[in-house]
C-alpha cells in the first residue's frame, strides 16, 4: 500500500523535506512509520507519548493501522524541540 | 442556531478591524476579541525573529472543531478564528479569535475557550530565532 507522510517543524527539518510517499506492507501502523522515518535522527529516541499522530488529518492512536491512500503526519511535541 | 463562522489561515497581516466589520451583526450586544502578537522575549531569551508554519489543511479542520464546540456550548451570533503564518515581526498580531454574541458574558467564555483551544489542538508551530539560537516551541 502507498502512503503520503507529511512533516513540519522539526521534522521536516530533520529528513529535510516536508512530504514523503512511502510503500508498505499491509498492518504498517503510524508509530512504526515514525520509527522507520527517524531511524538514525535525533528523535529515535523520542518518547512515544511526545508525538500526536494525524492519519487523514484526524488525530488517531499511535498503534493505529493504515490503508492504501492515507496521509500520515506526526505532531511534533509543541514545547522544547532540538533545533 | 447556526453562527456566521469564518475560519482563516493567511500570509498577510492581520487587520482585526476589517475582520470584526465582516462578523456585524444587528442582533450582536458583545464582540469580545482575543489578539495573540509576537513578544520580544521567551523563555528568559530576547527573540529577535519569528515564524509560523501550519499543517494548512488539519489546522481548518481543528478550527472548524472549535467552532462548532462553542456554537454547541453557548449562544453565539458569529466566530472567527484567523492564524497568521510565514514570518512576523515583534508586536504583529499572529492569532485574532473574535467571538459575537447577544450578551457579553458569552462572547468573553467562548472566546477564551476558542484561544485556549486552539493552542491545544491546532497544528501551528512557532520558531523562535535568539541572539544565540533558535527552536521550536509551542504556539
Amino acid at each position: 500500500m502507498k502512503i503520503r507522510v507529511r512533516l513540519f517543524a522539526m521534522y521536516r527539518e530533520a529528513l529535510g523535506r516536508g512530504e514523503v510517499e512511502l510503500d508498505l506492507a499491509d498492518g504498517t501502523t503510524a508509530a512504526q512509520v515514525f520509527d522507520r522515518l527517524f531511524a538514525g535522527t535525533a528523535y529515535e529516541k523520542l518518547p512515544r507519548r511526545t508525538t500526536l499522530y494525524a492519519i487523514n488529518q484526524t488525530y488517531q492512536p499511535p498503534a493505529t493501522m493504515l490503508r492504501d491512500g492515507d496521509e500520515v503526519a506526526f505532531i511534533p511535541p509543541v514545547a522544547g524541540g532540538l533545533a | 442556531m447556526s453562527a456566521k463562522t469564518i475560519l482563516e489561515i493567511v500570509d498577510a497581516p492581520i487587520d482585526a478591524a476589517a475582520w470584526t466589520a465582516k462578523l456585524a451583526d444587528p442582533a450582536a450586544g458583545a464582540i469580545a476579541s482575543f489578539l495573540g502578537v509576537v513578544r520580544d522575549h521567551a523563555r528568559g531569551k530576547s527573540v529577535v525573529a519569528i515564524r509560523y508554519e501550519a499543517y494548512r489543511e488539519m489546522a481548518l479542520t481543528e478550527m472548524k472543531k472549535i467552532a462548532d464546540e462553542a456554537a454547541k456550548s453557548w449562544p453565539l451570533l458569529g466566530l472567527a478564528i484567523i492564524h497568521r503564518v510565514g514570518a512576523l515581526e515583534i508586536g504583529e498580531a499572529s492569532v485574532l479569535v473574535i467571538v459575537t454574541s447577544a450578551h457579553r458574558a458569552d462572547a468573553f467564555e467562548a472566546c477564551r475557550f476558542a484561544i485556549d483551544t486552539l493552542k491545544t489542538t491546532v497544528p501551528i508551530w512557532k520558531h523562535e530565532r535568539y541572539a544565540d539560537g533558535s527552536a521550536w516551541v509551542d504556539n
